[in-house]
């Protein structure tokens, strides 16, 4: 018998492809899994970006998540309501991507033309002396930072309010 | 989708009924993922919702040439993100106009000629040099900004839940466009004259955006008139623009009506671009 617990942490086991460190839980698009009375699995999730191409490889890593739990028929549904936002992604999460060497959302989001946000800590030396370099980067939802000190570019997972 | 399914779907590549812009057979969105409880839009508000989706189709169209071609490698990644970040509302407002329609996405963005789309001339203008693409952003992005915040009260709830999400990333694109053109218009002699020229070609086109169509009208509480927008549109270009050392040039305006599907001879050659692959191969998927 599987329950609620279990489905939503089979579901919780796929990673984003882009950041393999961080669940689809712990970034905070996985939003509901519901077991159906046929048996088969309805899962929920949200992209973080409009335009977000990895969506596409989420929902085939859920479809084989279940497949090697045995459940066959899982149905893969995105809403776009609440809209996501950074404040979606776990504590757990944040810490992970630091470690991974990318800087987690701090603050509340950028600060418009005026450069005065807080400054985004170097995941490496951990130095508040850093830089934007790029607000748009690799992905949609990262910008790209140098750090003054240890002279390292990173990541930064930029704020989404 | 299960996994017999899914399988056999991997084995139909190329299957007349796969969607192109799929990147897995099956993914591709659907009518139920974008439409808040299933709700099929009315005739009028899929034609709304056409509108938005159209503007926001070409003008990724557009910003998308950049990739590998602007001045530096983050810029390119700044416009490939911007682009990305459009088509991806261009598909939400897509595939939930077609609903009303039994199309789906691909059907409205391969399958239309050109008097069918109804995008703004405005998306539709050349990219031209750097300070041409960045001014076309700094009016589409406040102006789309402006307008995807009013619609977060539409009373249709697919509308505002798409312009919930998109207003979020326009935000990003409105600050990317007000930067350079403080940095362009502050810069050299020449960079100012490129940003003078870029205003000079672009402005006769800002007038389109703020008609009021008939349609929007009818969908009161829906839709956004969007002569309601000209005022704040006007203060916040303006102050950008007097910031980066710039004046609103005094030219007319163009005689533009891209909504009732007339264009200038650019969507022509867009679209060929656009949708050459699709119309060559029919059901081509990858």
């Amino acid at each position: 018998m599987t329950n609620a617990e279990e489905l939503f942490s089979i579901a919780a086991k796929v990673t984003d492809p882009e950041i393999p460190v961080l669940s689809i839980a712990d970034l905070g698009i996985l939003r509901e899994v519901n077991a159906n009375e046929d048996g088969s699995v309805q899962v929920i999730i949200t992209p973080t970006y409009s335009g977000c191409p990895a969506m596409d490889v989420i929902t085939q890593d859920l479809y084989l998540a279940f497949g090697e739990a045995g459940i066959e028929k899982v149905d893969v549904k995105l809403v776009l309501t609440p809209a996501w936002s950074t404040d979606w992604m776990t504590e757990d999460g944040k810490r992970k991507l630091e470690e991974y060497g990318i800087a987690p959302p701090t603050g509340t989001g950028h600060s418009g033309r005026v450069t005065l946000g807080i400054s985004v800590k170097c995941p490496r030396c951990h130095s508040l002396n850093t830089r934007e370099l790029a607000r748009f980067a690799s992905t949609s939802c990262k910008a790209l930072y140098t750090c003054k000190d240890c002279l390292e570019p990173f990541d930064y997972f930029k704020v989404l309010s | 989708m299960n996994h017999e399914e899914l399988d056999a779907s991997l084995d139909s590549f190329g299957d007349a009924l796969a969607s192109a812009t799929r990147v897995t057979p099956g993914n591709a969105l659907r009518p139920e993922d974008i439409a808040v409880a299933g709700a099929k839009p009315s005739d009028q508000v899929a034609q709304y919702a056409l509108h938005l989706g159209d503007d926001a189709l070409i003008l990724a169209q557009r910003l998308s040439h950049w990739i590998s071609r602007a001045p530096e490698i983050e810029e390119d990644i700044a416009l490939g993100n911007i682009a990305l970040d459009v088509l991806g509302h261009a598909r939400s407002f897509l595939t939930y106009a077609g609903l009303a329609w039994d199309k789906s996405e691909d059907d409205l963005a391969y399958w239309r000629e050109e008097e069918e789309f109804t995008s703004l001339q405005i998306v539709e203008q050349p990219n031209g040099h750097f300070g041409v693409t960045i001014m076309r952003q700094l009016i589409v992005s406040i102006y789309q900004h402006l307008l995807y915040s009013k619609l977060l009260e539409s009373a249709d709830e697919t509308i505002a839940a798409i312009c919930a999400k998109a207003v979020k990333e326009v935000d990003y694109h409105r600050d990317h466009a007000a930067a350079w053109t403080i940095r362009l218009g502050q810069g050299t002699e020449e960079s100012a004259a490129k940003m003078r020229h870029a205003l000079e070609v672009l402005w006769p086109y800002t007038g389109e955006m703020f008609q009021d169509e008939e349609l929007y009208r009818t969908l009161d509480g829906i839709a956004v008139l969007p002569s309601t927008l000209r005022e704040a549109w006007e203060k916040e270009i303006t102050d950008v623009l007097a910031e980066a050392g710039l004046e609103i040039p005094k030219s007319g305006m163009a005689m533009a009506h891209g909504r009732a599907g007339e264009h200038s001879e650019h969507l022509g050659f867009i679209l060929a671009e656009m949708q050459v692959l699709a119309r060559k191969h029919p059901g081509a998927s990858w």
